[in-house]
């Protein structure tokens, strides 16, 4: 990485370096927060699975155990 | 992008910022378009899914329609000293057309009734989706105060090397623009596909129901 930078022409940044980096930062941010709403969404997303299974193998369960009180 | 391409004669390192600016701004205005073609679809077929896929396109458009909002002004205050300028038509119209999907979540949130809400949703979609191109065009024709002029209806003025990384830059943004939206699709499906399942195997009991939503239900 280190050779990259040292091979890589001098960037002409000056006054205009600041408001470059602001607007890259802007980019970056923007898709950082957007990915951080999404994968809360999946970690929701995957406790409702856990649930919706907890819940089915309950009502089997339950089923199970009527049938065997009927018998 | 910033070793590939020339400097610029006039703006120096500061035109940096056309590589993300532009293609955020093009890939938007592309995002409005195709959510209203997807809007066309729902009305045509009456199936949720059109109407889905035509609010993630609005969605994601939005998204970086800021970022071409927010980059643009960081690069006008570096070029003209000015965060903004109200009298140069391309910044006007862009933030008008921007403003305008901007009531479209709230206008979906105000509709209870799923089947109303994504009828009266794909009408504003397609409509608001036509305004854009005639808003480019009107753009095109109005008379240029600061914002230069790069992409005209006769093609672009640049040269070959800074063509070369805008094309790739766009292309990129274009990519990154279909993942997202696939990512949020895949996400919103799942949602519900879970739910119907829940439904199924459970009983509409053991259901939460849905509370008012902007979303497509």
């Amino acid at each position: 990485m280190s050779l990259l930078f040292a091979v890589a022409p001098e960037l002409p940044l000056g006054k205009a370096g600041k408001y470059v980096a602001a607007a890259y930062i802007v980019l970056v941010a923007l898709i950082l927060v957007y990915v951080t709403i999404m994968a809360t969404r999946a970690q929701r997303l995957e406790r409702e699975l856990a649930e919706l299974r907890r819940d089915v193998e309950a009502a089997r369960a339950a089923a199970a155990e009527e049938t065997e009180h009927v018998a | 992008m910033f070793f590939y391409a020339p400097l610029d004669v006039t703006q120096g390192f500061v035109q940096k910022i056309f590589y993300i600016h532009v293609p955020l701004a093009i890939v938007s205005l592309c995002g409005f378009m195709f959510g209203g073609a997807m809007a066309i679809g729902y009305l045509r077929t009456g199936d949720r899914k059109w109407d889905m896929r035509s609010y993630v396109a609005i969605h994601m458009a939005l998204i970086f329609g800021i970022g071409g909002l927010i980059t643009g002004s960081i690069w006008a205050k570096a070029s003209w000293g000015h965060w903004w300028v109200w009298n140069e038509p391309t910044l006007v119209s862009f933030l008008i057309v921007l403003l305008l999907f901007c009531t479209y979540q709230p206008m979906r949130f105000s509709i209870e009734d799923p089947e109303r809400q994504s009828r009266y949703a794909s009408v504003f979609a397609i409509v608001a989706g036509a305004f854009v191109p005639l808003n480019y065009v009107a753009v095109q024709m109005a008379t240029a105060y600061v914002h230069p002029r790069v992409l005209t209806l006769g093609g672009a003025n640049l040269p070959p090397s800074m063509g070369f990384v805008f094309v790739v830059s766009l292309l990129a943004f274009v990519l990154l623009y279909v993942t997202l939206w696939k990512y949020e699709m895949a996400s919103k499906n799942a949602r519900s596909q879970v739910r119907r399942l829940r439904r199924t195997l459970l009983g509409d009991d053991l259901v939460r129901p849905v509370g008012r939503s902007a979303a497509p239900r």
